[in-house]
């Protein structure tokens, strides 16, 4: 019985099917363990053990590594300020402050009403719109305390919907098919290449060859 | 005044809106390039890379053609794409991969011929989710388009291109613990040696790992010729490279400029690009190449933006960030926060850099917020010089990799630079600036 509902499942083993070994599905199943059921919970890394070949474990000491697997529950969106140099000298430190007044919540922690995580974050790689936010990984490009209101006000009645999934939802462009040449045959084409390039390096300098 | 003559290389389609759609993509001469590189044989390809002397745009600036040549020959072999694109204040890679995904993709499909590598993937960071999406769907237009799976347009060249999520961790920028997020786990940097994955890679068969904006570069030196590229620049720094300025600055943005031929005075000050400070401010320092880099001061403001010219006064072009700190800034806050950057991001493996970088962020916290000492500033000296001992440029090396190495840079510039704001750190009981 797969933790996965049906679809997810699927995405799951085509994600598998796309690399040389399965442990290298780690990453990407985990950020669908979180698309499913928001955050990582122990059934989705058992679930991914499995996929990857590994143990629950393994998948945790994995999980735990990386910033955005959250192996606790979370708001429904994950709002990041980042205070990184850049965002430190455009005011990041007070926008963080006053996020963690208007949502109810301090840096890492989730609002009574389970809406938001706050989170302090790293450069976000935006630092032309200094300070960063991000909800679940989406720039919403507020630098300040009136538009930071706004966006909340927006997020809550769901203006911001088409923009914003919910947690865990990485990437909404799936792929189109698996891999589309199988390994026997490339392995073919390049060993015909790498001879007709020998032959061609030969016909070049044949007293070297 | 900025010389601003020079043709864009990688960000030609940045005022269009759809420049992310294969039908601008293709509109604006996309693909041409891949067509005219499968006509040729891969030496040929790679010839060109070798010969516009394209050097690695991630940060260490190794010259492209020469990671190539040192592939391993080998049945299987692999392509990576660094884009974790995660040095503070750098966000080049941000615009190439949400803005120009198909000359991304386009680049890559290049370099796997040139290097007939087996398969190929593109590492970005997770918190690019709408670059991620973008990738994703130029991926699935070239399959379309024909431009990737079997036979690409009717040659002997097959190839799969996989778009890999990363998942928020600084270090996995650094090739080695890229490769390890790419096998399924922790960022650990390996061990070197071997130095180079492209004798021992990804399940150790030999990989080539390059930078988005070095592949981004691909299609137009091949329809140009490695040559043309070669004449943008001087010396060893070739051809066009993007700039992150941020910090204070009126304009902060991605800049596409000529290597060597601008100063950072012309990309701080001019007009048409950073504009200058706001009314009344003037500059105290600026961080040239990423935090990882020592600081400038203003008296080196026309140091040219290239790679040896700036490696020659200690310090590095690096990623290709430029921080402008103000005369209203605090060094001391700012040296905090670069300080609790590496020592969140330390993935914990190496003793100097793991305990080193913690000591260092909590005698700066304490400096900044009252509780300091007049010989915390050798204490810092000290701490730095344990993580990378003598404290030269480049750094000599304790660490497994070089994120240990970098935490010594900007407490050393600032200490060395602004000591009396330390001192005044200390003599007031924290930050006088609060």
């Amino acid at each position: 019985m797969s933790h996965f509902r049906a679809e997810l499942r699927q995405r799951a083993d085509d994600i598998v099917a796309l690399y040389p070994r399965a442990r290298s599905a780690m990453l990407p199943l985990l950020h669908l363990a979180q698309e499913q059921d928001g955050y990582v919970c122990d059934e989705g890394i058992a679930e991914v053990a499995t996929l990857t070949g590994t143990t629950p474990a393994d998948v945790r000491g994995t999980a735990a590594f990386y910033d955005m697997f959250h192996l606790k529950p979370v708001g429904r969106y994950v709002v990041g300020v980042c205070t990184n140099i850049a965002c430190l000298l455009a005011g990041g430190e007070e926008l963080l402050e006053h996020a963690a007044t208007k949502l109810g919540c301090v840096a890492g922690e989730t609002s009574e009403d389970g809406w938001f995580t706050l989170e302090e974050t790293e450069c976000l790689a935006d630092c032309n719109f200094a300070p960063c936010v991000q909800v679940n990984h989406r720039y919403v490009r507020t630098t300040t305390s009136e538009t930071f209101d706004t966006m909340v006000q927006d997020l809550r009645e769901g203006r911001l919907d088409h923009e914003v999934p919910a947690h865990g939802t990485l990437v909404r462009v799936k792929r189109q098919g698996g891999l589309r040449v199988n390994r026997e045959d490339i392995a073919a084409e390049r060993a015909l290449a790498s001879a007709e390039r020998t032959a061609r390096a030969q016909a070049a300098s044949p007293e070297s060859a | 005044m900025a010389t601003l003559d020079a043709p864009l290389i990688v960000s030609a389609r940045r005022d269009l809106a759809d420049s992310f759609s294969l039908s601008r993509y293709l509109d604006t001469g996309g693909y041409v390039a891949l067509r005219k590189a499968l006509a040729m044989y891969p030496e040929a390809v790679a010839g060109e890379v070798d010969a516009a002397s394209l050097l690695g745009r991630g940060g260490a600036g190794f010259p492209a053609g020469r990671k190539w040549s040192m592939l391993r020959r080998s049945a299987i072999s692999y392509l990576v794409v660094n884009g974790d694109e995660s040095e503070p204040a750098t966000f080049k890679d941000h615009y190439l991969v949400e803005r120009d995904p198909h000359q991304l993709v386009e680049g890559v499909i290049i370099a796997a011929y040139a290097l007939q590598v087996t398969q190929a993937f593109i590492f970005l960071r997770g918190e690019f989710a709408l670059g991620l999406e973008r990738v994703q769907q130029a991926v699935n237009d070239a399959y379309a388009h024909g431009a990737l799976g079997t036979k690409i347009f009717g040659s002997n060249f097959s190839l799969d291109v996989v778009v890999h999520p990363g998942a928020g961790a600084y270090i996995c920028g650094e090739e080695t613990a890229l490769l390890e997020a790419l096998e399924g786990k922790r960022g650990f940097p390996r061990i070197k040696p071997p130095f180079f994955p492209a004798v021992t890679g990804l399940y150790g068969e030999p990989t080539v790992v390059n930078n988005v904006e070095t592949m981004s570069n691909l299609p137009w030196i091949i329809n140009h010729g490695g040559a043309a590229f070669a004449a943008l620049g001087v010396g060893r720094s070739t051809g066009t490279r993007l700039f992150a300025l941020a910090g204070n600055v009126k304009n902060p943005g991605v800049y596409e400029l000529e290597m060597v031929k601008n100063t950072f005075r012309d990309i701080i000050f001019d007009p048409a690009l950073g504009g200058g400070l706001d009314q009344g401010r003037s500059l105290k320092a600026f961080i040239p190449g990423g935090v990882s880099a020592p600081w400038f001061g203003p008296d080196l403001l026309d140091t040219p933006l290239g790679q040896d010219e700036v490696g020659a006064l200690g310090s590095m072009l690096g990623s290709g960030s430029i921080v402008v700190l103000d005369d209203a800034s605090c060094v001391v806050r700012a040296t905090w926060r670069i300080a609790k950057f590496f020592s969140r991001e330390s993935c914990g493996q190496c003793t100097p850099c793991r305990e080193g970088s913690g000591w260092i962020e909590r005698v700066m916290y304490r400096l900044e917020h009252g509780g300091g000492r007049l010989a915390d500033l050798d204490l810092l000296l000290d701490l730095c010089d344990n993580i990378a001992p003598g404290l030269t440029w480049p750094p000599q090396q304790t660490t497994i990799c070089v994120l240990g190495p970098s935490i010594p840079s900007s407490v050393h510039s600032a200490l060395s630079m602004f000591r009396d704001d330390f001192v005044a750190h200390v003599v007031h009981g924290g930050c006088p600036h609060v």
